[in-house]
């Protein structure tokens, strides 16, 4: 386990009761209760962490490198999942991965960012980064999906999009325009879901859709609380400053409406208990798969124009 | 060797109430440092007369330049909300107040109808002296209204964009304006109605990944930076210089992204030509907008600056 800093009091807690469980296997003594009262110990000072998170620990949570992964709640959700590659124009980027599969007896089309889950990964998904092409990849299977009315899944989990030479040479901005345009008007209907890390156009190029869900430990902004910092403050240490000023919890978009919900992660997070968190997922998407299903498409793409036309906020003075 | 070491080019003033063309008799080229009066600057619709460079305008100068004489203004009555209470080292109302007194615009895009070359038509444009031409919600709603304008009325569509991109101080709200932009866009796209997007100097971020590069037609003034990510953040997360020309328009257009670049002095006769052709289908199967095409001969450029420099193209 890593154990980011304000969850260092658990590493202990956890070590003891590793050495308790060690003392199990060797079969001399019974531990049973000792071990019972180590793990309520331990879920006990879990609630106690989690319970006052501040909005800077809920964006470390959303980078904990345990934290699962797009593929992840792919292989866990589905079967016979296929992975399709490339935008047939350019080349097939990593950092954005999609297929087709099976929730149960529904076929969905999946598309996601994929973040790396060791350094070699990393590099190759460019940390979950997509250029051009991963947008365009995208775009190509939810076309796919819309001739066979399949409903699209997404799952955003991005620091941004990519940014250098190529990203900009192949327009990356025009990549992300093109899928809002096309998500706006794509005749299946679409759920999105924030894993991980919602940052900037990066993450929207993926998440227009007819219902919008967070993780409880995410957040979804117009930028990262470092990069905020970098440019208000003209300094790189307001990070926290920087996330509070953004309100960018799932519980802040919730209460603005930019969301629809907020899916519940295991005590502890989605890093500590993977297997919890994606039966969790699973459930709530069939659900949001059987509600959406009794909506004429024609009636959903009304609604789905007029869902994002609502967001704002302004006032309306005496002219 | 000097006791005093300048380290940075240039007299260094505040940029406070910074106009986009200052005021004064004398204004410098910063393109090439050449000094122009305003009067013969204005003359030349704002652009070099000695290297082409052009200056960067408000909405005001756009509209005088594009409609034939009188047009209206819309919309003007939706104004920014700080509803994050958003703060970093200045408060976003006091950041608002501080636009005000830069610029008459009352945000950072300003929409108006009239006639171009004789076709009603709407046209949105950006104000870079109203926190960098930044799109927050007012910015989403204008444009959004606009779209339902030119629904109802079956009119054609221009965005002249000119933003530094995204409103930080409306987080997530400025982030779901790309969404809300490009939805309603598509919207128009269904009714059938052409949408121009014409790419000034600087176009970047959240702007240039909705509506700016959503155009049936994209077209940009030369030598206008467009970008997704601005050039000095490029540079710092690849830590090499950038290629020359680098995300400017000429770059763009080489790379498949702009249809036309067009000087700021052709601008109207180009924009009227396409509008021409691109509304006429309109107004054959639309009987009640059988008004936009008046004349069937092209439209001719109207009274416009000489024209001292080849298009860019």
């Amino acid at each position: 386990m890593v154990y980011l800093e304000f969850e260092k009091p658990l590493e202990k807690l956890h070590s003891q009761l590793d050495k308790l469980q060690e003392i199990v296997e060797d079969g001399e003594i019974d531990m049973t209760d000792k071990i019972k009262e180590l793990e309520q110990k331990i879920k006990k000072k879990q609630k106690e962490i989690y319970s006052k998170l501040t909005d800077w620990q809920r964006v470390q949570l959303s980078r904990h490198p345990e934290r699962p992964y797009t593929l992840y709640y792919i292989n866990q959700i589905t079967k016979n999942f296929v992975e399709l590659h490339g935008d047939r124009c350019f080349g097939d980027d990593e950092a954005i991965v999609g297929g087709v599969g099976m929730i149960d007896n529904q076929p969905v089309v999946i598309i996601g960012q994929q973040k790396g889950i060791n350094t070699k990964e990393r590099q190759r998904r460019n940390f979950g980064m997509a250029n051009p092409e991963g947008y365009r990849k995208a775009l190509r299977l939810m076309k796919m999906a819309e001739k066979f009315k399949l409903p699209v899944i997404t799952f955003v989990d991005t620091p941004g999009a990519a940014c250098g030479l190529e990203a900009e040479e192949r327009s990356v901005a025009q990549a992300i325009a093109n899928n809002l345009f096309e998500m706006a008007r794509l005749r299946t209907p679409i759920l999105v879901y924030v894993i991980g890390e919602g940052a900037s156009g990066g993450a929207i190029g993926i998440g227009l859709g007819d219902r919008v869900f967070m993780l409880e430990n995410t957040w979804y902004s117009v930028i990262s609380p470092e990069s905020c910092s970098s440019i208000l403050w003209r300094s790189w240490d307001y990070k926290q400053q920087a996330a509070e000023a953004l309100k960018l919890t799932a519980k802040d978009m919730l209460g603005f409406k930019i969301i629809d919900g907020i899916v519940q992660e295991p005590l502890g997070g989605a890093h500590y208990n993977p297997e919890g968190m994606a039966k969790l997922l699973k459930k709530h998407i069939k659900k949001q798969l059987k509600d959406i299903s009794t909506i004429a498409i024609e009636e959903l793409l009304v609604q789905r124009v007029e869902k994002f036309d609502k967001m704002g906020e302004f006032e309306t003075v005496e002219s | 060797m000097s006791w005093f070491k300048r380290f940075k080019e240039g007299i260094q003033t505040a940029t406070k109430l910074k106009r986009s063309i200052p005021d004064g008799i004398w204004i410098k080229c910063k393109g090439c440092g050449h000094t122009l009066t305003r009067k013969k600057l204005v003359a030349n619709l704002y652009k070099c007369s000695k290297c082409n460079y052009h200056m960067r305008i408000g909405p005001v100068e756009y509209f005088e330049i594009l409609f034939d004489g009188a047009y209206q203004t819309h919309f003007e009555n939706t104004r920014s909300v700080d509803m994050l209470k958003f703060k970093d080292l200045k408060s976003y109302p006091e950041r608002l107040e501080a636009a005000k007194g830069r610029t008459d615009s009352s945000e950072a895009i300003i929409v108006a109808s009239g006639k171009l070359n004789k076709i009603p038509t709407v046209i949105a444009a950006m104000d870079f002296n109203f926190i960098g031409g930044s799109m927050g919600s007012v910015m989403g709603e204008r444009i959004s209204r606009a779209i339902d304008l030119c629904v109802a009325e079956r009119m054609p569509l221009i965005i002249i964009s000119k933003s530094g991109g995204a409103r930080m101080m409306e987080a997530a709200f400025s982030l779901m304006q790309m969404a809300k932009t490009s939805a309603k866009l598509a919207m128009l796209h269904e009714a059938g109605i052409p949408y121009i997007s014409y790419m000034t100097d600087p176009t970047t971020g959240g702007v240039t990944a909705s509506f700016a590069m959503l155009g049936d037609i994209n077209i940009a003034e030369p030598g206008a930076l467009i970008a997704f990510a601005g050039p000095r953040v490029v540079k710092e997360t690849i830590k090499k210089d950038l290629p020359e020309g680098f995300q400017t328009a000429e770059f763009l257009y080489e790379k498949g992204f702009l249809d036309l670049i067009v000087d700021r002095a052709e601008v109207k006769e180009r924009l009227g030509q396409l509008l021409a052709i691109l509304c006429a289908p309109m107004s054959q199967n639309d009987k009640t907008a059988g008004a936009i095409i008046e004349s069937k001969e092209v439209p001719s450029p109207a009274e416009m600056a000489p024209v001292n420099q080849e298009e860019a193209t």
